[in-house]
């Protein structure tokens, strides 16, 4: 007798399934990564358990948490957008940037006295620099093909160097003895907070523009037609939907709204743009997208998984006296095991005893 | 500027002056010290020194408890790292990058009773002191080294961001190669980083393509000194002796010892006398000196390095007392003055020596 084992593709996948491998992989990621605490002298639950309390155990855990999801909800979604449509947008770290910089030269140039005024001049200034950083790669593939993924990543490197250029220069702080960053934005510039902590308005800003994208996917035919050019570019052009002029707007919409998670950090966070400004939300925004499945409304929920393993990762290098690599395998662990869950998400395994034919 | 600067030590005097805030001593079985390092703590030089003052700390009392965050960016990741510290209760935090400044601030505002040293910057609080050594001086010390070493006459810089610190280690490493050879120049290479390896190893192959044959580095990491080896150059590394990164080509290094500030200071809040100070110390303290000298290098120049360090340690002299030119020959400080402390921490222009430009204003 023996065994064999078959891989087979579902042809329908049921609902307990979208649910039950999820959760069923975050575990055994934890299973297998209390292994690794045990053999680093840290005992696994005690481990989890500060993780677990730092980053959603109490309030101001919450709170550290969805300040870190903020940025990750706002260009998930916004990377979501362009990958819908199979259009590779890895650029949104540079839209992230680029948005922060128009945002600190609305503040420098055309400051307004005037909270209401002045949040949106900030936020038309970055839709339209994020968006047009986009768009120029949206451009460039749609009228000559030329591939998004390289020209997003490149214009990475260029936004990059801009932040450095201004910072270090023009709008360097004279009196911060030479430290590359702005002087503090005028208190009508920054972004309220929501309640007492350093939660800002851009929490509200990336719960709005999940809905709203979700709605387009859902209800709206031109979601629809974005779906189709995704899935399939040729049905999309026999059924005359118009692929170069969609390219271009999905990139500028997707490049708007990292755009805006740019504002967020600068207008909301630190009330300043610095040296240290961090970008890299553009590329664990990308994680996030697809851990969500494409999905607008996981977006969210995901973005707030991944901020909170990283707030209780901090937890873990002050509390067990792990070192930093030993949380980014725990991260590492995670993403793995769930990405990995996918598969058998989508296909199953069967077992077929009997002779062997 | 220079009304900010004056602003701030008249805020630091009136402090210091006043005396009013003390802390109640910490028994040393429950002090727990937290450190914030702005890189790996396996770079292999900035925040590795650090961690060794960390562990001075532990070994000189062995009774408290130590803890440390690595990789923390500066900007608000390092306000929610030192509030978690706080939260776990910790009494004192010791930040050592100069990014952290204004959020030391800001959380040392919240916690009045926990203890803040922050590492290389100049706002201080009731409960926030700061910490740095004059590197400079042992820059100087190397750049003598360099100077001596170097056939091309053309020394290259690595250096990670164009800020007075670093300028002015340039600036006093210069000093020192043109001390004993007026006709070498030093190239500088910026990373706009702090700790980047592979800008730190090819910025260092650009200045040996330049026709660099000897190699200076501000930057966290051991891989310039890595990359010389490799491209067959002399190296002088910094923080730690970096000899295990270039066994062959490792002149000497400017090295740093946080230990003695990080155990008198853990000792003062033991004992409740500690009060917020801006502790700039020289060579004569020890928390900065030059690493052994490689083989290569002559025993004139040993000599010459040995009488330099103790005119400098005895207070003879120092690297910035006048005449000083600047790149354009101008006597920027005449002979018989001296740079004052406010002005070398806001340095921001090459001595004579250095080519290129300072990314600008």
């Amino acid at each position: 007798m023996s065994v064999r084992i078959r891989v087979e593709r579902r042809l329908t996948q049921p609902v307990w399934i979208e649910a039950f491998i999820p959760l069923f992989s975050i575990v055994m990621a934890l299973v297998t990564g209390s292994i690794f605490l045990a053999v680093l002298g840290a005992p696994p639950l005690q481990a989890y358990n500060a993780m677990f309390r730092a980053s959603m155990g109490d309030w101001l855990g919450i709170r550290d948490t969805l300040v870190k999801a903020i940025p990750l909800m706002t260009a998930g979604v916004g990377v979501t957008l362009a990958f819908k449509m199979s259009v590779w947008n890895i650029g949104a770290t540079g839209q992230i940037i680029i948005g922060a910089l128009a945002t600190t030269a609305a503040v420098r140039y055309v400051y307004v006295d005037n909270r209401f005024v002045m949040f949106w001049l900030m936020f038309l200034a970055a839709v339209l620099a994020g968006g047009g950083w986009a768009a120029m790669a949206g451009y460039l593939k749609a009228r000559w093909n030329v591939n998004e993924i390289i020209t997003t990543l490149m214009l990475n490197y260029i936004a990059l160097q801009l932040l450095y250029y201004f910072v270090y220069g023009p709008w360097r702080d004279p009196a911060s003895l030479g430290f590359p960053m702005t002087t503090p934005f005028p208190p009508a510039a920054r972004l309220p907070f929501l309640g007492t902590g350093r939660i800002h308005l851009g929490l509200i800003i990336a719960l709005v523009l999940g809905v709203i994208f979700w709605l387009v996917f859902r209800f709206t035919r031109w979601g629809y037609e974005i779906r189709v050019m995704g899935e399939s570019p040729r049905t999309a052009r026999f059924a005359g939907m118009d692929y170069v002029k969609n390219v271009v707007l999905v990139m500028f919409l997707s490049g708007a709204i990292a755009g805006i998670a740019g504002m967020g950090e600068v207008a909301g966070l630190t009330g300043r743009l610095q040296h240290g400004f961090t970008a890299e939300y553009g590329y664990t925004a990308i994680i996030v997208a697809w851990l969500a499945r494409l999905h607008p409304l996981t977006v969210i929920l995901v973005a707030f998984l991944i901020g909170a393993l990283h707030v209780g990762g901090e937890v873990l290098q002050i509390v067990m006296r792990l070192p930093l690599a030993s949380t980014q395998m725990l991260q590492g662990l995670i993403l793995f095991f769930i990405l990995g869950g996918e598969f058998f998400r989508r296909y199953r395994i069967r077992f077929h005893t009997g002779e062997k034919e | 500027m220079k009304k900010t600067i004056v602003l701030l030590l008249a805020v630091a005097v009136f402090l210091f002056g006043s005396n009013a805030f003390a802390f109640d001593p910490i028994p040393e079985d429950e002090l727990q010290v937290g450190f914030v390092y702005v890189g790996p703590v396996g770079d292999g030089g900035w925040s590795y020194m650090h961690d060794l003052s960390r562990q001075a700390v532990e070994e000189a009392y062995p009774g408290i408890t130590t803890s440390y965050v690595e990789s923390v960016e500066e900007g608000p990741d390092a306000v929610r790292v030192m509030e978690t510290f706080v939260r776990q209760g910790f009494q004192l935090i010791f930040a050592t990058s100069f990014g952290f400044m204004d959020q030391v601030i800001e959380v040392a505002e919240q916690n009045p009773d926990v203890v803040f040293m922050h590492c290389s910057g100049y706002r201080t609080a009731e409960n926030v002191g700061v910490y740095f050594g004059r590197m400079y001086q042992a820059r100087y010390l190397s750049g003598l080294v360099a100077g001596s070493m170097t056939e091309t006459n053309t020394i290259g810089f690595v250096a990670a961001h164009p800020i007075p610190e670093v300028i002015r280690g340039i600036n006093a490493f210069t000093r020192g190669v043109r001390a004993v050879n007026p006709d070498a120049v030093v190239r500088v290479i910026w990373l706009y980083s702090w700790f980047d390896p592979g800008k730190e190893s090819e910025a260092t192959m650009a200045l040996v393509d330049a026709g660099a044959d000897v190699i200076a580095m501000h930057a966290d990491s051991g891989a310039a000194p890595l990359a010389a080896e490799e491209a067959g150059v002399y190296v002088v590394g910094y923080n730690n002796d970096m000899s295990g990164y270039a066994p062959t080509r490792h002149l000497t290094a400017p090295i740093w010892d946080w230990g003695v500030v990080t155990t008198r200071v853990v000792g003062q809040v033991i004992e409740g006398t500690w009060q917020s100070e801006n502790i700039w110390w020289g060579m004569d303290a020890g928390i900065v000196d030059l690493a052994p000298f490689g083989d290569m290098v002559p025993e004139e120049v040993r000599t010459l390095v040995e009488e330099e360090r103790s005119r400098i340690v005895n207070g003879e002299w120092d690297v910035f007392w006048g005449p000083v030119a600047d790149q354009d020959g101008n006597i920027r400080v005449a002979e018989g003055k001296r740079m004052s402390d406010e002005e070398l921490l806001s340095f921001s222009w090459y001595v004579q020596g250095v080519e290129g430009e300072i990314p600008s204003n």
